[in-house]
């Protein structure tokens, strides 16, 4: 099978056919430990923003 | 009274100091990390972990804490005397069923919802669960529910194919964050037990989209753009393998089947082996008399059973809805030294559009009041009593609009300390102001999402954090809402 694992879930016409799908990269950087440590630091950051802006 | 209540309570207490009385009422005699139970419901964590015992830590506050479940007001005191008073039914063991009149010179109403199965035949009685579905509203719920899904494995290891419902279980609910977080909590975990390719998942919603999440949805930006939670959600359904029906009232749930009415006004139905789905949400069903003992339940509370606010109940059509519907002090306007917070308040209307089955059938999310707005308000209502109890009755109140507010959300989407990921979510603000923010209703600046490892690291520290708060340790009032 020549196809992307990741795309095998799309259906033509079928009601999941025009959203977005991550590929193997992005997939991977979402349980990459270095890159989610550093997007702890952004996320916990842009997190307190919104908190103080709703105190 | 678990979020809400909990931090307008221990706030109380330690502003007014002993001078004072804070009295908190509630059936329950554990408090529970609600958001958690997705994680009890699939069998990673136990009950105990998610709950504690009140008593000691009301008892270190300085807090009169009854075990008994709020049944009647009395705004007004009672022919014999003029001080209001609030009549309790107790829960504790020994003392069940006897009553006791409290008097208050201030009260919060923090009752949350009534679980409503009973609003769809066959979901259950009351706010009793029924036999077909299970739940992870409560810690009892997840519990029992970790349980079929254990019972669910067992059967797919011995090649048994199932079929997993998750979702809403009526057209008027709300909480479909919670629905969302466990459909993929499953999901991760079949995974986890080697038995994903016998599973068949499906979401059913009474969302008009996927990704409306009882709030609108919410756009955020991506890569220089302004993204509908509509793509995202679509994305990591199809990703995850999760079909979905949507714009879904479920009406009848018998052994192994859902029936349903869509918005187009067509019936279906699914099969199931297994089933989540989330019951409406009403008013506790608290009654108000006046000083005459006449019945004025309707005066202080909403046909839904919420207590209402400084809220504007006159919008009419959605068209004409506007961010400043949405309360700012909480006070009820009948009785002043009334105020009502998280669940407990009636909102003016629902957040996402209303929307109607050529058969007349309502099915629309109504808005969910979250964790994190839900202690800011008890928070700001505390505050505003503190300062009239304090300062003098003209004190002006505190204000925390949810149309000034934002919230933070992290929706777990399996658990695991390397393969765990999480949607981490905010949204500015909760309630969309198109006047100021024309077009998606939000600062997309400050509304954002992204899913990974990270957000369930957050979830997971989150979950400690808010425990060790609740049980008032050391630097309890440093950590936000
Ligand atoms: C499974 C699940 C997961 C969730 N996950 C998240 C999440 O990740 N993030 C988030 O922000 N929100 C989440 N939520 C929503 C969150 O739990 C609620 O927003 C929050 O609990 C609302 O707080 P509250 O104080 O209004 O009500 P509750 O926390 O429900 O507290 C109400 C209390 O009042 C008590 N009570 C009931 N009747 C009476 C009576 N007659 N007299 C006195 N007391 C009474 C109840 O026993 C209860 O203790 C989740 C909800 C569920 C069901």
């Amino acid at each position: 099978m020549a196809g992307k694992k990741e795309e095998a879930n799309i259906k033509a016409y079928s009601q999941n056919f025009t959203t977005m799908t991550p590929g193997s990269f992005a997939k991977k950087m979402r349980t990459c430990v270095i890159f989610q440590f550093i997007r702890f630091i952004v996320i916990n950051l842009k997190m307190l923003v919104v908190v103080s802006k709703s105190h | 009274m678990l979020v809400s209540g909990h931090t307008a309570a221990t706030f109380a207490a330690k502003w007014l100091g002993s001078a004072h009385e804070v009295v908190v009422v509630t059936p329950n005699a554990k408090w529970n990390w609600i958001p958690s139970n997705i994680w009890v419901g699939v069998g990673q964590m136990k009950k105990e972990e998610v709950t504690f015992d009140l008593a000691p830590v009301y008892a270190k506050a300085g807090i009169t804490y009854k075990q008994a479940k709020a049944v009647s007001l009395n705004p007004e005191g009672s022919a014999s005397s003029n001080k209001p008073f609030v009549t309790v039914e107790f829960t504790e063991a020994g003392k069940a069923g006897t009553t006791e009149n409290i008097e208050y010179d201030y009260i919060i109403n923090a009752t949350g919802p009534k679980l409503n199965f009973g609003a769809t035949p066959g979901l259950g009685v009351g706010s009793e669960l029924g036999e077909h579905t299970v739940s992870v509203c409560t810690a009892d719920h997840a519990v029992h529910a970790s349980h079929e899904l254990e019972k669910c494995i067992e059967k797919m290891k011995k090649g048994e194919r199932q079929k997993f419902l998750i979702g809403t279980g009526h057209g008027m609910c709300t909480c479909q964050g919670a629905a969302f977080e466990y459909i993929f909590n499953i999901e991760h975990e079949l995974n986890r037990a080697g038995v994903r390719d016998m599973a068949d998942i499906k979401w059913i919603s009474n969302e008009s989209f996927l990704g409306d999440f009882g709030v609108g949805g919410l756009h955020m930006k991506t890569m220089g753009y302004s993204v509908s939670s509509k793509i995202f959600a679509e994305s990591l359904f199809t990703e995850r393998g999760v079909d979905w029906i949507i714009g879904a009232h479920v009406n009848k749930v018998e052994s192994g089947k859902a029936h349903y009415e869509l918005l187009d006004g067509s019936m279906g139905e699914e099969e199931f082996n297994f089933s989540m789905l989330i019951p409406p949400f009403a008013g506790v069903g608290l009654k108000a008399f006046d000083k005459a003992g006449e019945d004025i339940t309707a005066t202080v509370f909403a046909p839904n059973g919420f207590m209402k606010v400084d809220a504007n109940y006159a919008a009419g059509a959605y068209e004409n809805w506007k961010a400043s519907d949405w309360p700012s002090t909480y006070q009820n306007p009948t009785y002043s030294n009334m105020f009502a917070c998280g669940i407990a308040f009636a909102p003016p209307h629902p957040i996402s559009k209303p929307m109607s089955s050529p058969n007349g059938t309502p099915i629309n999310p109504t808005p969910p009041r979250t964790g994190m707005p839900s202690g800011i308000i008890g928070k700001a209502v505390a505050h505003s009593i503190c300062d009239r109890i304090l300062k003098g009755e003209n004190a002006p109140l505190h204000e925390a609009s949810m149309a000034n507010m934002g919230a933070a959300c992290v929706a777990s989407a399996g658990k695991g300390l390397f393969n765990g990921t999480a949607a981490a979510m905010t949204i500015y603000p909760v309630i969309p102001d198109f006047e100021k923010y024309p077009g998606t209703g939000r600062d997309t600046d400050y509304t954002f999402g992204e899913i990974g490892l990270a957000g369930h690291w957050i979830k997971h520290i989150l979950h400690h954090l808010f425990i060790w708060k609740a049980k008032l340790k050391a630097g309890w009032t440093l950590i936000p809402e």
